[in-house]
């Protein structure tokens, strides 16, 4: 008979605590990101979309060698190169990115692209919001991935003067700054 | 007569108004305190705290397609969720909100059915129906979760209705009376929770499990049969069901603050009448609030555990307190 309030009191204690476990929540700031308003920062390494760097004075620096399309294990990433010249200059070099696109759909956000790039023309950010209505658009075209080129720097394609910029990596190993 | 038959009109107009509002402001309640008792914020996109959810909420379940499934009783599987609804809404024309106001020339009673003399029996009469929608709403289904749920509920409810009752038969011993109007006088100086704990403790284990409520919830026990005996029930024969939970849950919070909370007496509710209605709201509000309290804390138990605990705890218990009580009740002389 003894065991018997010995375990209702057990049971009871429990049911205390239990109850005012719940109840002290009451108190609390909900944990809740309000998230279209309130957006959680991304963290330093987190992968998200892709965009196209620039050198310092408006070229691209991709160069069109599709390493990325290579290192690519989804398959996503389609590159077509196209010639530079003196007075049409994309990108330092010989080739510039003449099509340059990322389905979106297939991207595993991986990150080979960016380890694969020679001239660190392909990046991934820290966009996360992607989503689409309508498959079409969730193929990137290079226009949506080129960022703008710097404050008071011409676009593409600029007109640069004779041999200033025919090497895109330099023998040094370097990637061509101007 | 007429008059007569113009003011419960409009009483009973009233009771279903504040009986379907009052269902759906409580599922805003309970998801907003649910959600902070989680850390959560719970509804609030839709109007200022999310007050406008519910609204939402119906008008989504309105325009909602309404499927009968192949090979169910199509007379029984639309009858269900009514025989559910309308006992939880019966209930409440014997629990009075308040005392009588001064009213268009004359007092009226702010109870449907004022002074019943058998209001108690009629309580515990009209909740036993409610056994039958589910039950109905399980076999009619044709499917084999639905007819699972509609069993267990029954067999849950029909157990636990007999714990209930003898709970509410020692506040009736003390009281000595049926009548709900007499229950609430007697109640004048203490509240039956202090005279009768061991039954309020009852009615409440009781009530929870007579509206299948966490942590009695089997009959719904969504891991094991997905949404019990409303699985296959859809648009606005589900949101009968839905607020036929509700209401019930509504309903014994009610009754349990009538019986043992003093219904609508307070102080000063005899100089203002127009308190009594408004304590009322609260001690039910208070009841209810509980309700979702128990929800957020409790895990559901195991089906034989259920039925363990009912005859072969609540049972004897409630029967020991009714001896006690009526023990006492005949030293002291009775009533």
């Amino acid at each position: 008979m003894l065991d018997v309030f010995k375990s209702f009191g057990a049971t009871f204690v429990a049911f205390v605590t239990g109850f005012w476990t719940t109840f002290r929540q009451l108190f609390r700031k909900p944990v809740t990101i309000q998230y279209p308003e309130i957006k959680k920062p991304t963290k330093q390494r987190f992968r998200g979309r892709h965009e196209l760097r620039r050198y310092q004075d408006g070229l691209e620096r991709c160069i069109g060698c599709a390493l990325c399309a290579a290192a690519c294990p989804a398959d996503a990433i389609y590159v077509e190169a196209g010639e530079n010249s003196d007075e049409e200059r994309y990108s330092p070099g010989e080739r510039y990115a003449k099509t340059y696109e990322i389905n979106m759909l297939r991207c595993i956000f991986v990150g080979y692209c960016e380890d694969a790039c020679p001239t660190d023309a392909i990046v991934l950010t820290d966009l996360y919001e992607l989503s689409s209505y309508d498959r079409r658009s969730q193929i990137y075209a290079k226009g949506m991935l080129l960022v703008p080129p710097p404050e008071g720097q011409p676009d593409t394609p600029q007109k640069v003067e004779p041999h200033s910029r025919d090497r895109a990596i330099l023998p040094e190993g370097l990637v061509s700054e101007p | 007569m007429v008059d007569l038959l113009i003011e419960a009109s409009i009483k009973s107009f009233f009771i279903f108004a504040v009986g379907m509002g009052g269902f759906a402001y409580m599922t805003w309640i309970e998801r907003k305190f649910l959600a902070r008792l989680q850390n959560r914020y719970g509804p609030n996109r839709a109007g200022p705290f999310g007050l406008l959810q519910p609204i939402a909420d119906g008008l989504k379940l309105f325009f909602k397609e309404e499927i009968t499934p192949a090979g169910a009783d199509k007379v029984i599987f639309t009858l269900a969720p009514v025989v559910t609804l309308l006992p939880a809404l019966l209930v409440f024309a014997v629990i009075p909100i308040g005392g009588t106001i001064y009213l268009f020339g004359a007092e009226r009673h702010l109870v449907l059915a004022p002074g019943l003399s058998v209001g108690i029996l009629y309580v515990l009469a009209i909740t036993s129906i409610a056994v039958y929608g589910i039950t109905m709403a399980g076999w009619s289904s044709n499917n084999k979760y639905a007819l699972l749920g509609g069993l267990r509920s029954c067999a849950q409810m029909i157990s636990y209705e007999l714990a209930m009752g003898l709970a509410i038969l020692a506040v009736v011993l003390t009281a000595g009376t049926l009548n709900i109007d007499k229950i609430i006088a007697d109640q004048d100086h203490v509240w039956h929770i202090f005279i009768q704990p061991v039954a309020f403790a009852i009615y409440l284990i009781t009530s929870i499990a007579e509206v299948n409520r966490a942590p009695f919830d089997l009959p719904e026990a969504e891991q094991e049969l997905t949404a019990g005996y409303h699985t296959e029930y859809s648009g606005m024969k589900f949101a009968l069901f839905f607020a036929a939970e509700y209401i019930k849950m509504i309903a014994v919070s009610a009754l349990g603050a009538t019986l043992f909370l003093g219904g609508w007496r307070g102080p000063f509710v005899d100089q203002v009448p127009l308190l009594g209605p408004a304590y009322f709201a609260l001690k039910t509000l208070l009841a209810l609030v509980v309700f979702v309290w128990i929800r957020a804390t409790l895990p559901r138990i195991r089906y034989d555990r259920l039925m363990a605990f009912g005859w072969k705890v609540l049972l004897p218990l409630s029967l020991a307190n009714v001896l006690a009580t009526a023990l006492v009740i005949l030293v002291l002389g009775g009533k």
